[in-house]
């Protein structure tokens, strides 16, 4: 016997690497912008979507929805009111979503085709740990925190703020109760994803959607 | 919570790279993590028996090598590496910093084995 070390430097997701770069490229030639959602359970990733997607097809744009969690499809059936596509991921005990598993909702999604949507919106399993890793071959991460979770949310979990592209803070509307310091919550994201665009909303009263949904149509190059 | 699906892509990774070393037995795994990779190393190392079972890597060790968090200040052109990950700031103006250059690895960086010898 001999002993040899074999250099491998090789990417340990680099299957869903490889499988996210693939839906990259698909979304890019469909000409769809993706999102991927992510934050801790509760934090109202649904109800901003809700509000969201009814207020771009009030644009009349195209748009649907891709949902994860563990068990159910309450979600799917809360963002479907909005009158977009959606369909539900479950993951049965998976604590995020991988590539793979949006590559097969894609496929077979009766009445949905990529290239006929302006945007395609993928909630994230609600944990702020485990999706950080996983590439959906997303365009934009948006990282959400709620008033209610504590403005130091950024600090704890660094990882997933840092991978963002745009932070939302959700529930403005009760920030007042709650004791939100505001100030507080965005020099910790800043601290931690330095120049990151924020949005403070609440899906309930609309405030700060305007913006956001200006950040979207930028977004997309329109 | 996702170190089990780590451990276990790292054991089919290798498997499938020992495909060119027949008969080898793997008596040591490097994986390269970044500080910011999300990943708790005690958690990779008490998956490590569990994913290796009943495969060639089963009985071998891990070793993880976490890599600290660097990053490159625009403003003073300078590259500095982070303490920790709570402040994205130059070590060396304090201006904050958006551009990472390490601390997201998540890599396989070698494999050490038992080489079966040819008979001939």
């Amino acid at each position: 016997m001999t002993t040899r070390i074999v250099e491998l430097r090789r990417g340990i997701l680099k299957k869903n690497d490889e499988l996210a770069a693939g839906l990259r490229e698909s979304y890019a030639k469909a000409g769809v912008l993706v999102l991927n959602l992510v934050s801790s359970p509760g934090t109202g990733k649904t109800a901003f979507l809700e509000r969201t997607l009814r207020d771009l097809r009030a644009q009349g744009m195209r748009v649907a929805a891709l949902v994860g969690d563990l068990e159910t499809d309450n979600d799917a059936r809360r963002l479907a009111a909005s009158g977009a596509p959606v369909r539900q991921i479950n993951t049965h005990g998976i604590c995020h979503l991988d590539a793979e598993m949006i590559g097969k909702h894609l496929d077979g999604w009766a009445g949905v085709e990529l290239s006929g949507l302006d945007y395609l919106f993928i909630e994230n399993v609600g944990n702020l740990v485990c999706p950080s890793s996983y590439d959906l071959g997303e365009k934009i991460r948006v990282a959400l925190l709620s008033v209610t979770e504590g403005e130091d949310k950024p600090l704890k979990y660094p990882t997933m703020f840092n991978s963002a592209d745009a932070a939302v803070i959700t529930k403005m509307d009760i920030a007042g109760p709650c004791g939100f310091d505001r100030e507080l919550a965005l020099k910790n994201i800043n601290e931690i994803r330095p120049g990151i665009r924020i949005f403070e909303t609440s899906a309930k009263t609309g405030t700060g959607m305007e913006e956001w949904l200006g950040y979207l149509a930028e977004a997309r190059g329109v | 919570m996702h170190e089990l699906s780590i451990v276990t892509s790292v054991v089919e990774s290798v498997t499938e790279s020992l495909a060119a070393y027949p008969g080898a037995r793997v008596l040591e795994v490097r994986l390269r993590v970044g500080a910011l990779a999300s990943v708790v190393v005690e958690s990779l190392e008490f998956c490590w028996g569990i994913a290796s079972e009943d495969t060639p890597l089963e009985g071998s060790r891990l070793v993880v090598n976490v890599l600290p968090v660097v990053i490159h200040c625009a403003a003073c052109d300078r590259d500095s590496q982070l303490d920790g990950v709570q402040s994205f700031r130059c070590a060396q103006c304090g201006e904050p910093c958006g551009e990472m250059l390490q601390g997201r690895e998540l890599e396989i960086e070698s494999v050490e084995i038992d080489e079966v010898e040819e008979t001939a």
